[in-house]
Protein backbone atom coordinates (compact mmCIF):
# COMPACT_ATOMS: atom_id res chain seq x y z
CA UNK A 1 0.00 0.00 0.00
CA UNK A 2 2.60 2.35 0.72
CA UNK A 3 4.13 2.00 -2.64
CA UNK A 4 0.95 2.49 -4.03
CA UNK A 5 1.26 6.40 -2.37
CA UNK A 6 4.79 6.79 -3.25
CA UNK A 7 4.33 5.46 -6.93
CA UNK A 8 0.65 7.88 -7.64
CA UNK A 9 2.50 10.77 -5.42
CA UNK A 10 5.67 10.73 -7.98
CA UNK A 11 3.50 10.99 -11.06
CA UNK A 12 1.52 14.12 -9.61
CA UNK A 13 4.46 15.64 -8.85
CA UNK A 14 5.93 15.15 -12.49
CA UNK A 15 2.81 16.50 -13.60
CA UNK A 16 2.64 19.11 -11.75
CA UNK A 17 6.38 20.36 -11.94
CA UNK A 18 6.44 19.92 -15.75
CA UNK A 19 3.42 22.06 -16.09
CA UNK A 20 5.11 24.66 -13.84
CA UNK A 21 8.11 24.42 -15.68
CA UNK A 22 6.69 23.81 -19.24
CA UNK A 23 8.00 20.86 -19.96
CA UNK A 24 5.76 18.96 -21.36
CA UNK A 25 7.45 17.24 -24.33
CA UNK A 26 9.90 16.06 -21.90
CA UNK A 27 7.86 14.68 -19.32
CA UNK A 28 6.48 12.49 -22.77
CA UNK A 29 9.53 11.15 -23.68
CA UNK A 30 10.59 10.23 -19.95
CA UNK A 31 7.83 7.77 -19.71
CA UNK A 32 8.88 5.11 -22.42
CA UNK A 33 12.86 6.08 -21.99
CA UNK A 34 12.40 5.41 -17.82
CA UNK A 35 10.59 2.45 -18.65
CA UNK A 36 13.48 0.77 -20.96
CA UNK A 37 16.18 2.06 -18.35
CA UNK A 38 14.27 -0.43 -15.79
CA UNK A 39 14.79 -3.31 -18.29
CA UNK A 40 18.48 -2.01 -19.01
CA UNK A 41 19.28 -1.78 -15.10
CA UNK A 42 18.00 -5.48 -14.30
CA UNK A 43 19.68 -6.75 -17.33
CA UNK A 44 22.75 -5.15 -16.20
CA UNK A 45 22.34 -6.45 -12.64
CA UNK A 46 21.29 -9.89 -14.11
CA UNK A 47 25.00 -11.55 -14.32
CA UNK A 48 26.01 -10.41 -10.98
CA UNK A 49 23.04 -11.35 -8.92
CA UNK A 50 23.02 -14.82 -10.35
CA UNK A 51 26.96 -15.39 -9.89
CA UNK A 52 26.89 -13.95 -6.15
CA UNK A 53 23.82 -16.09 -5.66
CA UNK A 54 25.49 -19.21 -6.73
CA UNK A 55 28.62 -18.11 -4.32
CA UNK A 56 26.69 -17.97 -1.39
CA UNK A 57 24.88 -21.00 -1.79
CA UNK A 58 28.14 -22.56 -2.02
CA UNK A 59 29.29 -20.69 0.83
CA UNK A 60 26.54 -21.47 2.82
CA UNK A 61 27.34 -25.51 1.81
CA UNK A 62 30.59 -25.24 2.43
CA UNK A 63 30.36 -23.93 6.21
CA UNK A 64 31.84 -20.89 5.36
CA UNK A 65 28.81 -18.58 7.07
CA UNK A 66 29.12 -21.04 10.22
CA UNK A 67 32.98 -20.13 10.71
CA UNK A 68 32.99 -16.77 10.05
CA UNK A 69 30.00 -16.31 12.93
CA UNK A 70 32.52 -17.86 15.64
CA UNK A 71 34.82 -14.73 15.04
CA UNK A 72 31.73 -12.88 15.89
CA UNK A 73 31.08 -14.77 19.02
CA UNK A 74 33.12 -11.80 21.29
CA UNK A 75 30.99 -9.21 19.60
CA UNK A 76 27.20 -10.75 19.91
CA UNK A 77 28.41 -11.43 23.56
CA UNK A 78 28.60 -7.87 24.46
CA UNK A 79 25.52 -6.61 22.48
CA UNK A 80 23.01 -9.39 23.03
CA UNK A 81 23.43 -10.68 26.67
CA UNK A 82 20.75 -13.20 25.76
CA UNK A 83 23.12 -15.54 23.36
CA UNK A 84 25.23 -16.26 26.77
CA UNK A 85 22.66 -18.89 28.22
CA UNK A 86 21.24 -19.74 24.41
CA UNK A 87 23.54 -21.29 22.00
CA UNK A 88 20.84 -21.80 19.53
CA UNK A 89 20.02 -18.15 19.44
CA UNK A 90 23.63 -17.59 19.36
CA UNK A 91 23.88 -19.44 15.86
CA UNK A 92 21.02 -17.59 14.43
CA UNK A 93 22.01 -14.24 15.17
CA UNK A 94 25.75 -14.43 14.08
CA UNK A 95 24.40 -16.45 10.45
CA UNK A 96 22.39 -13.71 9.95
CA UNK A 97 24.91 -11.22 11.05
CA UNK A 98 27.61 -13.27 8.39
CA UNK A 99 24.82 -13.58 5.64
CA UNK A 100 24.78 -9.57 5.57
CA UNK A 101 28.40 -9.22 5.50
CA UNK A 102 28.45 -11.55 2.64
CA UNK A 103 25.87 -9.57 0.96
CA UNK A 104 23.13 -12.34 0.70
CA UNK A 105 20.52 -10.45 1.66
CA UNK A 106 17.89 -13.35 0.40
CA UNK A 107 19.55 -15.88 3.08
CA UNK A 108 19.69 -13.01 5.69
CA UNK A 109 16.43 -12.07 6.62
CA UNK A 110 14.59 -15.47 7.49
CA UNK A 111 17.62 -15.74 9.80
CA UNK A 112 17.07 -12.15 11.34
CA UNK A 113 13.28 -12.84 11.71
CA UNK A 114 13.90 -16.29 13.35
CA UNK A 115 16.35 -14.41 15.87
CA UNK A 116 13.80 -11.73 16.50
CA UNK A 117 11.28 -14.10 17.73
CA UNK A 118 13.31 -15.51 20.37
CA UNK A 119 14.81 -12.07 21.84
CA UNK A 120 11.17 -11.07 22.58
CA UNK A 121 10.45 -11.20 26.32
CA UNK A 122 7.71 -13.81 27.16
CA UNK A 123 5.63 -11.64 29.39
CA UNK A 124 5.44 -8.71 26.73
CA UNK A 125 5.83 -9.89 23.50
CA UNK A 126 4.82 -6.96 21.27
CA UNK A 127 7.50 -5.04 23.17
CA UNK A 128 11.04 -4.15 21.52
CA UNK A 129 13.76 -4.95 23.94
CA UNK A 130 17.01 -3.34 23.55
CA UNK A 131 18.70 -6.43 21.79
CA UNK A 132 15.60 -6.31 19.38
CA UNK A 133 16.19 -3.03 18.66
CA UNK A 134 20.26 -3.54 18.58
CA UNK A 135 19.11 -6.34 15.90
CA UNK A 136 17.08 -4.03 13.71
CA UNK A 137 19.90 -1.78 13.81
CA UNK A 138 22.49 -4.19 12.93
CA UNK A 139 20.20 -4.95 9.93
CA UNK A 140 19.35 -1.59 8.46
CA UNK A 141 22.70 -0.28 8.72
CA UNK A 142 24.13 -2.86 6.19
CA UNK A 143 27.56 -4.02 6.99
CA UNK A 144 28.26 -5.81 3.43
CA UNK A 145 31.93 -6.57 2.34
CA UNK A 146 30.99 -6.50 -1.14
CA UNK A 147 28.11 -4.53 -2.44
CA UNK A 148 28.10 -6.67 -5.44
CA UNK A 149 25.00 -5.04 -7.37
CA UNK A 150 26.85 -1.21 -7.35
CA UNK A 151 29.74 -2.46 -8.43
CA UNK A 152 27.34 -4.28 -11.55
CA UNK A 153 25.73 -0.65 -11.57
CA UNK A 154 28.85 1.22 -12.32
CA UNK A 155 30.30 -2.11 -14.82
CA UNK A 156 27.33 -1.27 -17.06
CA UNK A 157 28.09 2.53 -16.72
CA UNK A 158 31.22 2.26 -18.11
CA UNK A 159 33.32 2.31 -14.91
CA UNK A 160 36.57 0.96 -15.75
CA UNK A 161 37.44 -0.34 -11.69
CA UNK A 162 33.94 -0.60 -10.25
CA UNK A 163 35.27 -1.84 -6.78
CA UNK A 164 37.30 1.33 -6.32
CA UNK A 165 34.70 1.94 -4.09
CA UNK A 166 35.37 -0.65 -1.37
CA UNK A 167 37.67 1.27 1.26
CA UNK A 168 35.16 3.77 1.37
CA UNK A 169 32.19 1.81 1.65
CA UNK A 170 33.99 -0.19 4.19
CA UNK A 171 34.66 2.86 6.31
CA UNK A 172 30.95 4.30 5.72
CA UNK A 173 28.77 1.34 6.77
CA UNK A 174 31.07 0.10 9.86
CA UNK A 175 30.64 3.80 11.04
CA UNK A 176 27.11 3.83 10.38
CA UNK A 177 26.50 0.57 12.07
CA UNK A 178 28.88 1.41 14.79
CA UNK A 179 27.19 4.88 15.68
CA UNK A 180 23.53 3.55 14.87
CA UNK A 181 24.13 1.16 17.90
CA UNK A 182 25.95 3.19 20.03
CA UNK A 183 22.86 5.61 20.04
CA UNK A 184 20.87 2.77 20.39
CA UNK A 185 22.21 1.91 23.59
CA UNK A 186 22.29 5.08 24.52
CA UNK A 187 18.66 5.64 23.69
CA UNK A 188 17.85 2.58 25.39
CA UNK A 189 19.23 4.17 28.63
CA UNK A 190 16.55 6.89 28.96
CA UNK A 191 14.05 5.53 26.73
CA UNK A 192 12.02 3.33 29.55
CA UNK A 193 9.72 0.13 28.12
CA UNK B 1 44.20 -5.23 -3.30
CA UNK B 2 40.53 -4.86 -3.53
CA UNK B 3 40.91 -6.01 -7.44
CA UNK B 4 41.97 -9.58 -6.48
CA UNK B 5 38.86 -9.79 -4.22
CA UNK B 6 36.42 -11.04 -5.67
CA UNK B 7 38.03 -13.63 -7.81
CA UNK B 8 40.29 -14.58 -4.78
CA UNK B 9 36.70 -15.70 -3.26
CA UNK B 10 35.19 -17.10 -6.08
CA UNK B 11 38.62 -19.77 -6.51
CA UNK B 12 38.90 -20.46 -3.04
CA UNK B 13 35.28 -21.72 -2.66
CA UNK B 14 35.51 -23.57 -5.80
CA UNK B 15 38.81 -25.19 -4.56
CA UNK B 16 37.45 -25.72 -0.48
CA UNK B 17 34.63 -27.79 -2.54
CA UNK B 18 36.57 -30.17 -4.84
CA UNK B 19 38.96 -30.35 -1.82
CA UNK B 20 35.19 -31.11 -0.04
CA UNK B 21 34.29 -33.46 -2.67
CA UNK B 22 31.68 -31.11 -3.28
CA UNK B 23 30.30 -30.81 -6.53
CA UNK B 24 30.88 -26.67 -6.77
CA UNK B 25 29.69 -26.00 -10.22
CA UNK B 26 26.51 -28.13 -9.68
CA UNK B 27 25.59 -25.68 -6.54
CA UNK B 28 26.74 -22.34 -8.03
CA UNK B 29 24.76 -23.06 -10.61
CA UNK B 30 21.70 -24.16 -8.42
CA UNK B 31 22.53 -20.71 -6.68
CA UNK B 32 22.75 -19.04 -9.85
CA UNK B 33 19.19 -20.31 -11.07
CA UNK B 34 18.09 -18.64 -7.78
CA UNK B 35 19.28 -15.38 -8.39
CA UNK B 36 17.69 -15.26 -11.67
CA UNK B 37 14.17 -15.71 -10.14
CA UNK B 38 14.99 -12.90 -8.35
CA UNK B 39 16.02 -10.60 -10.78
CA UNK B 40 12.87 -11.53 -12.35
CA UNK B 41 11.07 -11.36 -9.44
CA UNK B 42 12.23 -7.26 -9.02
CA UNK B 43 12.14 -6.66 -12.83
CA UNK B 44 8.57 -5.20 -13.02
CA UNK B 45 9.26 -2.89 -9.70
CA UNK B 46 12.67 -1.38 -11.55
CA UNK B 47 10.56 -0.82 -14.69
CA UNK B 48 7.36 1.07 -12.97
CA UNK B 49 10.00 3.23 -10.44
CA UNK B 50 12.46 4.02 -13.48
CA UNK B 51 9.65 5.73 -15.73
CA UNK B 52 8.61 6.79 -12.48
CA UNK B 53 12.13 8.60 -11.59
CA UNK B 54 12.82 9.42 -15.58
CA UNK B 55 9.25 11.63 -15.37
CA UNK B 56 9.94 13.38 -11.87
CA UNK B 57 13.78 14.21 -13.17
CA UNK B 58 12.20 15.36 -17.06
CA UNK B 59 9.32 17.45 -15.47
CA UNK B 60 12.27 19.33 -13.03
CA UNK B 61 11.29 18.10 -10.10
CA UNK B 62 14.39 16.65 -8.81
CA UNK B 63 16.08 20.31 -9.79
CA UNK B 64 13.92 21.64 -7.33
CA UNK B 65 13.99 19.70 -4.31
CA UNK B 66 17.73 19.30 -4.62
CA UNK B 67 17.59 23.24 -4.59
CA UNK B 68 15.29 23.58 -1.83
CA UNK B 69 17.89 20.50 0.16
CA UNK B 70 20.58 21.93 -0.57
CA UNK B 71 21.11 24.71 2.39
CA UNK B 72 20.51 21.91 5.28
CA UNK B 73 22.86 19.15 2.58
CA UNK B 74 25.54 21.47 2.20
CA UNK B 75 25.82 22.12 6.25
CA UNK B 76 26.84 18.33 6.31
CA UNK B 77 29.03 18.32 3.48
CA UNK B 78 26.44 15.90 1.35
CA UNK B 79 25.91 16.81 -2.31
CA UNK B 80 22.40 18.13 -2.39
CA UNK B 81 22.18 16.40 -6.22
CA UNK B 82 22.13 13.08 -3.82
CA UNK B 83 18.53 14.67 -2.50
CA UNK B 84 16.32 12.22 -3.89
CA UNK B 85 18.14 9.33 -3.23
CA UNK B 86 18.92 10.35 0.55
CA UNK B 87 14.97 10.66 0.61
CA UNK B 88 13.80 7.47 -0.86
CA UNK B 89 16.43 5.35 0.64
CA UNK B 90 14.93 4.08 3.74
CA UNK B 91 11.91 3.74 2.04
CA UNK B 92 12.38 1.41 -0.79
CA UNK B 93 15.15 -0.45 -2.18
CA UNK B 94 14.28 -0.75 -5.88
CA UNK B 95 13.21 3.00 -5.83
CA UNK B 96 16.75 3.63 -4.70
CA UNK B 97 18.89 1.30 -7.05
CA UNK B 98 16.65 3.28 -9.98
CA UNK B 99 17.21 6.39 -8.53
CA UNK B 100 21.44 5.91 -7.85
CA UNK B 101 21.24 4.36 -10.93
CA UNK B 102 20.18 7.39 -12.75
CA UNK B 103 22.07 9.75 -10.93
CA UNK B 104 25.45 7.91 -11.85
CA UNK B 105 24.39 7.98 -15.17
CA UNK B 106 23.49 11.58 -15.24
CA UNK B 107 26.54 12.87 -13.01
CA UNK B 108 29.37 10.36 -14.51
CA UNK B 109 29.92 7.43 -12.69
CA UNK B 110 33.55 8.35 -11.92
CA UNK B 111 32.73 11.57 -10.54
CA UNK B 112 32.81 12.65 -6.92
CA UNK B 113 28.77 12.35 -7.10
CA UNK B 114 28.74 9.13 -9.02
CA UNK B 115 31.22 7.87 -6.71
CA UNK B 116 28.48 9.39 -3.18
CA UNK B 117 26.10 7.64 -4.67
CA UNK B 118 27.80 4.23 -5.10
CA UNK B 119 28.96 4.48 -1.68
CA UNK B 120 25.73 5.56 -0.09
CA UNK B 121 24.16 2.58 -1.97
CA UNK B 122 26.88 0.04 -0.26
CA UNK B 123 26.12 1.25 2.55
CA UNK B 124 22.69 1.69 3.80
CA UNK B 125 19.91 -0.53 3.78
CA UNK B 126 16.36 0.14 2.65
CA UNK B 127 15.34 0.76 6.60
CA UNK B 128 11.56 0.81 6.79
CA UNK B 129 11.08 -1.86 4.81
CA UNK B 130 13.79 -3.80 6.89
CA UNK B 131 11.81 -2.50 10.36
CA UNK B 132 8.20 -3.69 8.87
CA UNK B 133 9.84 -7.36 7.73
CA UNK B 134 11.10 -7.67 11.52
CA UNK B 135 8.89 -6.74 13.63
CA UNK B 136 5.89 -7.61 11.31
CA UNK B 137 7.31 -11.15 11.62
CA UNK B 138 7.93 -11.18 14.80
CA UNK B 139 4.48 -9.50 16.23
CA UNK B 140 6.13 -6.13 17.80
CA UNK B 141 4.16 -3.30 18.05
CA UNK B 142 5.85 -0.79 20.88
CA UNK B 143 9.31 -0.02 18.59
CA UNK B 144 10.50 2.80 21.45
CA UNK B 145 13.58 4.36 19.65
CA UNK B 146 13.94 1.61 17.14
CA UNK B 147 13.01 4.16 14.19
CA UNK B 148 15.03 7.18 15.45
CA UNK B 149 17.90 4.74 15.97
CA UNK B 150 17.96 3.17 12.59
CA UNK B 151 17.23 6.40 10.60
CA UNK B 152 20.10 7.52 12.82
CA UNK B 153 22.65 5.08 11.24
CA UNK B 154 20.97 5.74 7.77
CA UNK B 155 22.33 9.34 8.32
CA UNK B 156 25.65 8.79 9.64
CA UNK B 157 26.11 6.32 6.57
CA UNK B 158 24.76 9.36 3.50
CA UNK B 159 27.09 11.76 6.09
CA UNK B 160 29.91 9.66 5.83
CA UNK B 161 29.68 8.33 2.14
CA UNK B 162 30.16 12.22 1.34
CA UNK B 163 33.54 12.20 3.21
CA UNK B 164 35.04 9.17 2.95
CA UNK B 165 34.41 9.66 -1.09
CA UNK B 166 36.49 12.97 -0.67
CA UNK B 167 38.98 11.68 1.42
CA UNK B 168 40.11 8.98 -0.45
CA UNK B 169 39.61 10.09 -4.18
Amino acid sequence: MVMSWIWTGLLALSLLFSLINHRGSALAASVFEGAQAGVALAISLAGSICLWSGAGKLMERLGITHGMSRLLRPILRRLFPDTNQDEALAGTLSANICANLLGLGNAATPMGIAAAKQLRRPDKPDLATDQLCRLIVLNTASIQLIPTNVAAVRLSLGCAAPFDILPAVWITSFSSAALGLTAAVLLGKVWKA
Amino acid sequence: MTDYMVPLILLSISLLALHRRENGYDILLQGAREGLSLVVSILPALILLLTAVHMLRASGAVDTLSRLAAPAFRLFGIPPETAMLVCIRPISGSAALAVGAELMAQCGVDSQIGRTVAVMLGSTETTFYTISVYFGAAGIKKTRYTVPAALFADFVGFFMASWTVRWLF
